[in-house]
């Protein structure tokens, strides 16, 4: 496999509701970014992916809008994949593989503002026996936090992930206080959801380039009926790990949490030690974007390297309850 | 400027019809029958819900049988203010439920105390006195008491239902749309100039599309252009402003480098022709969005 | 990079509906033809690449979710492409390059869509807050720029009656097809009504419900008569800029010249093509922005693209006679595909060893295009 390095990773920092950028802007600003990090300029892009949705966005054919901000003249290699970016990231990595091409741009852009994101996601669920119950996220996300108390882990656990993160993003947090809050879904209280943001990521990848390198990179999915799968594990993301090379020397970890439970599945899934830190800053945890999070999830890990990690993961999510994953490892070149 | 002034509500919503093939009809019509049907996979699991293809091969599920009505409560949650779109109208349990003889888990609306709802629950199903082939013809599961007997309908198989869905939206007019609109109600045409080709975009854009460039500097345009190319429009569809047959053309407005597509009216569709100066015809009072423009009429 | 050959290929019988079969029944209809073709199971694939257009027509978010089990794909990656009408083609392109990467043996990809569920029309025409009104309907888009390509080349009339008659005929020789009109005639397509100038109602695609499949091998696997990428090409192009010019855009004619380049070919070497034409008008123009032929309407009016022409165009009846729109990029790639394996069963080209598959979408921004051979390049 060919060597390719992360050269430059540009990011909107995510807020609640983005009113200062529209999608274009948001595409031209941190696309144009992640190029000067990278030292490249436009030309230089032989191919372009991003991810988006559709439906995030209320817009068919959404990510057409986004074309406008890369500038795509004369007419550039270019794709899309209706996933998080971490899978346009993928496509661009696959198409560097090819050999023909030496640099890649990726972007994904998504709003949490735009329409209660939960009534999105109800969408995905099976439509013949699922979507017609009328059953929400966090209703499912409970379930499977349930399933993990029956397995031994305890609300204690999952406050003590939800305090390390928010810790970690600079909030002054005590666990008893979170225990202290009413649940909304016994078991789940409402700060053991993510914080939904607005934000735009770009990466540019380039082969044999001096950023951090991506030593390992798969994905795979499971099961789409929660109640076919043991909801206390995430096989797809153990299998991801184990082709992306497994974790051994991982020192830093970005996880992909929309709950912070799953932070214990993902723990085990990954075979990350107690050694590891996970989300240094926060993570996805403090700052979660549609189709963005998982792009900058890897942006967050090459930061890491290139602040002196000597090897780094990011682990991306989607669909219910951890239903397909992927793994990023990345070393220092 | 006041930017909330350029907030509009938006609603997708579509009643799709779905057609189930001859898998999920079975499951369907056995719903209506007051049964509950699992698909058979590969050794021997049997899948609830039934689903065509054995997730753990990929082979199409042969046949199927029929499991419960009772079973366990294996994972639960607790819904104390239910929404519109939940199946219950006062506090429920959201379960995974393992009917007997099933290998996997239904999720099903619980209707039981609160502190009766625990894992190893055993539930039944309380069936809809109206069924017509969906998973809600279960209106949700109940603690297991005495048996209910529902007859079989005698209908013809279900074969298809109707799934309606809502999404509301709160969309914030980008700034520089919110520019262009605010001066657009003002009743004048405001585009932005890119630095780099130095072109004219009206209405402005969040980066020019050929240099990838923010356009800062406002131009303001004519409201007067010429006909770039046309149509003549004969069919209706929905969202029609301007009841056909009508012109939809390209207008060059004079001092934009980009066409607007918009409508030419205000004449016959075959004196339209390519070349042709034309005018702007605004709506009184002027909203935010091109659609106040009503048409472009020819200059007299 | 490593050649990738295409071994399995499935299609489902199109038609405006699909009552008789649910999502996951459609798209395993083709699944289950494609890979009995190459003669392999579930358990031989490695990866899965879905492609399908905007979730608005079936109201399913991420739907490669839900099909998950029923793709074959629990355990192994799973992708989904969205590039609008380009994306069956543009989905081909992901999935061979997996292959060409080295990152996989055996890629099966499905392309799809069952737009019956909702009305295409309302998915397409939805009137977004602060966006310019949408003035035209979906072909009003492409009329003003038929109506620039007639003026520029002084092309007759009949032309594109000419391009509809010749589709729905090519469909009748094809089992799959939806579309199957045969008393079609140059007058009953005159006759029918105009919908936008001057595209009359026969000129223009259906709406369908179908799903296309591919399996792609790194080795012929067993397979007698593969068909060989010979290369692939994608390009964009923004949809509104200056000067554009939306009768031959250049993203169109660069993604030509580039997949040409990549299988060391000229234009002139190919057997036939299967190119992405929803309204007749587009077979003359797409004829010239492939640099194909030097006038398109000429090469119509002549017989050059009738199916035992010089360089037939769209054997399988096309665009014009098949339009899930997901899937109808992929069909456009794996009808050239079932050509130079000598597949096509009535609708065969005789000898046809070399064939262009091209796709488009957007306001003519978005080009997918594969080159494949009989012959391992």
């Amino acid at each position: 496999m060919r060597r390719v390095t992360i050269e430059g990773f540009a990011e909107i920092p995510p807020v609640d509701r983005d009113l200062d950028h529209d999608e274009v802007e948001g595409v031209r600003i941190t696309t144009a970014g992640a190029l000067e990090q990278a030292g490249l300029g436009r030309d230089d892009v032989d191919f372009v992916c991003s991810g988006s949705c559709d439906y995030v966005m209320g817009r068919p054919f959404s990510f057409a809008m986004a074309v406008d901000g890369i500038g795509a003249w004369p007419p550039k290699a270019e794709s899309h994949v209706e996933m998080d970016g971490a899978w346009a990231l993928y496509e661009a990595w696959v198409a560097l593989q090819c050999g023909d091409i030496d640099v890649a741009l990726v972007y994904a852009f998504g709003r949490s503002s735009l329409c209660d994101v939960g009534e999105v996601e109800r969408m995905v669920l099976d439509p013949y026996t699922l979507a017609p119950l009328g059953i929400d996220s966090l209703s499912l996300a409970a379930l499977q936090a349930r399933s993990l108390m029956e397995a031994g882990a305890s609300e204690r656990d999952f406050a003590n992930v939800v305090a390390r993160n928010l810790r970690a993003a600079g909030e002054a947090v005590d666990v008893q206080t979170l225990l202290a809050a009413p649940l909304v879904r016994d078991p789940l209280r409402a700060h053991d959801g993510a914080r939904r943001t607005d934000s735009t990521a770009a990466i540019v990848l380039r082969a044999d380039g001096v950023g951090p390198a991506i030593t390992g990179i798969a994905h795979a999915v499971d099961a789409h009926h929660p109640g076919m799968r043991d909801l206390t594990r995430a096989p797809s993301a153990a299998a991801a790990c184990a082709a992306a090379g497994g974790t051994r020397g991982v020192e830093i970890a970005e996880l992909h949490t929309p709950y912070a439970h799953q932070d214990l599945i993902l723990r085990r899934a990954l075979d990350l030690s107690e050694a590891v830190q996970i989300n240094p800053t926060g993570g996805s945890f403090v700052a979660d974007t549609p189709m963005v999070t998982g792009l900058a999830r890897i942006g967050a890990a090459a930061r890491a390297v290139r602040e002196g990690a000597g090897k780094a993961l990011a682990h991306v999510t989607a669909g219910p309850l951890l239903q397909q994953n992927l793994v990023c490892v990345l070393e220092a070149s | 400027m006041d930017r909330s002034r350029f907030v509009a509500p938006f609603v997708l919503q579509y009643s799709y019809k779905r057609s189930l093939g001859p898998v999920l009809s079975q499951f369907a019509t056995a719903l209506r029958d007051g049964r509950i049907l699992g698909a058979v996979g590969s050794e021997g699991r049997v899948l609830v819900p039934p689903v065509e293809a054995d997730p753990a091969t990929g082979a199409s599920v042969g046949r199927l049988v029929e499991v419960g009505p009772a079973g366990t409560v294996m994972s639960w949650t607790w819904v104390e203010e239910p929404g519109d779109t939940d199946p219950l109208d006062r506090p429920f349990g959201w379960a995974a439920i393992q009917l007997d003889g099933a290998s996997t888990q239904l999720l099903h609306a619980v209707d039981v105390a609160r502190d009766a709802l625990k894992v190893g629950l055993r539930v039944q199903p309380r069936w809809s006195d109206e069924r017509s082939g969906t998973i809600l013809d279960i209106a949700c599961f109940e603690a297991v008491g005495a048996t209910v007997v529902i007859h079989p309908s005698e209908g013809e198989p279900v074969t298809c239902f109707e799934a309606p869905t809502r999404i509301g939206y709160t969309v914030f007019a980008g700034a520089v749309t919110a520019d262009f609109l605010e001066a657009l109600c003002e009743g004048r045409l405001v585009g932005r100039r890119c630095p780099g080709c130095q072109k004219v975009y009206v209405p402005p854009r969040g980066s020019c599309p050929t240099c990838a460039l923010a356009m800062e500097e406002p131009v303001e345009v004519a409201q007067v252009g010429t006909v770039t190319a046309f149509s003549v429009v004969r069919i209706p569809f929905e969202g029609q402003r301007l009841e056909p047959p009508y012109a939809c053309a390209h207008v060059l407005l004079d001092g934009a480098d980009v066409p607007l597509l918009h409508i030419v009216g205000g004449c016959e569709v075959d004196d339209v022709e390519v070349g042709m100066r034309v005018e702007a015809v605004w709506a009184d009072p002027i909203e935010p969005t091109l659609a106040s423009i009503h048409f472009f009429r020819p200059v007299a | 990079m490593r050649p990738c050959a295409v071994i399995g290929i499935g299609q489902t019988h199109h038609a405006a509906k699909r009552p008789d079969v649910s999502m996951a029944g459609l798209v395993r209809e083709a699944v289950l033809r494609a890979l009995e073709d190459a003669g392999l199971d579930f358990s031989d694939i490695d990866a899965v690449v879905m492609g399908k257009a905007p979730d608005m027509f079936e109201g399913v978010v991420q739907p490669e979710l839900y099909l998950a089990g029923a793709l074959g794909a629990v355990g192994k990656p799973l992708l989904r492409v969205h590039t609008a009408g380009s994306v069956g083609g543009s989905t081909a392109v992901v999935a061979t390059k997996l292959i060409t990467s080295g990152v996989h043996e055996r890629v099966l990809t499905v392309a799809w869509e069952k737009q019956s569920e909702s009305n295409a029309m309302w998915a397409l025409s939805q009137q977004f807050p602060f966006q310019p009104p949408t003035t035209a309907g979906a072909g009003g888009y492409f009329a003003p720029v038929i109506q620039e390509y007639i003026r520029r080349s002084g092309a007759p009339a009949h032309v594109g009656w000419q391009v509809a008659v010749k589709d729905r005929q090519n469909a009748l020789k094809n089992p799959y097809a939806h579309l199957k009109i045969p008393d079609i005639s140059l007058e009953s397509v005159q006759a029918s009504p105009m919908l936008w100038d001057p595209i009359r109602y026969l000129e223009t695609c259906p709406s369908s419900d179908g799903a296309c499949a591919l399996v792609l091998s790194a080795d012929e696997a067993g397979c007698r008569d593969p068909a060989w990428v010979h290369g692939t090409a994608i390009r964009s192009e923004p949809m509104l800029f200056p000067d554009r010019d939306e009768v031959n855009p250049r993203a169109g004619s660069d993604c030509a010249r580039a997949v040409y380049a990549k299988a060391g070919i000229t234009p002139d070497q190919l057997d036939c093509a299967e190119l992405y034409v929803p309204f007749s008008w587009y077979e003359p123009m797409w004829l010239e922005n492939l640099d194909l032929v030097e006038s398109g309407w000429r090469a119509v009016d002549q017989g050059v693209t009738a199916l035992h022409g010089r360089l037939p165009i769209n054997m399988s009846g096309g665009v014009m006679s098949t339009n899930p729109i997901g899937a109808s990029g992929m069909i456009r790639f794996a009808e050239a595909a079932l050509q130079v394996r000598g597949r096509a069963g009535e609708h065969q080209v005789d000898g046809a060893r070399l064939a262009l598959g091209h796709a488009y979408g957007g306001g003519s921004q978005f080009y997918a295009t594969w080159i494949v051979g009989s012959e391992k390049p």
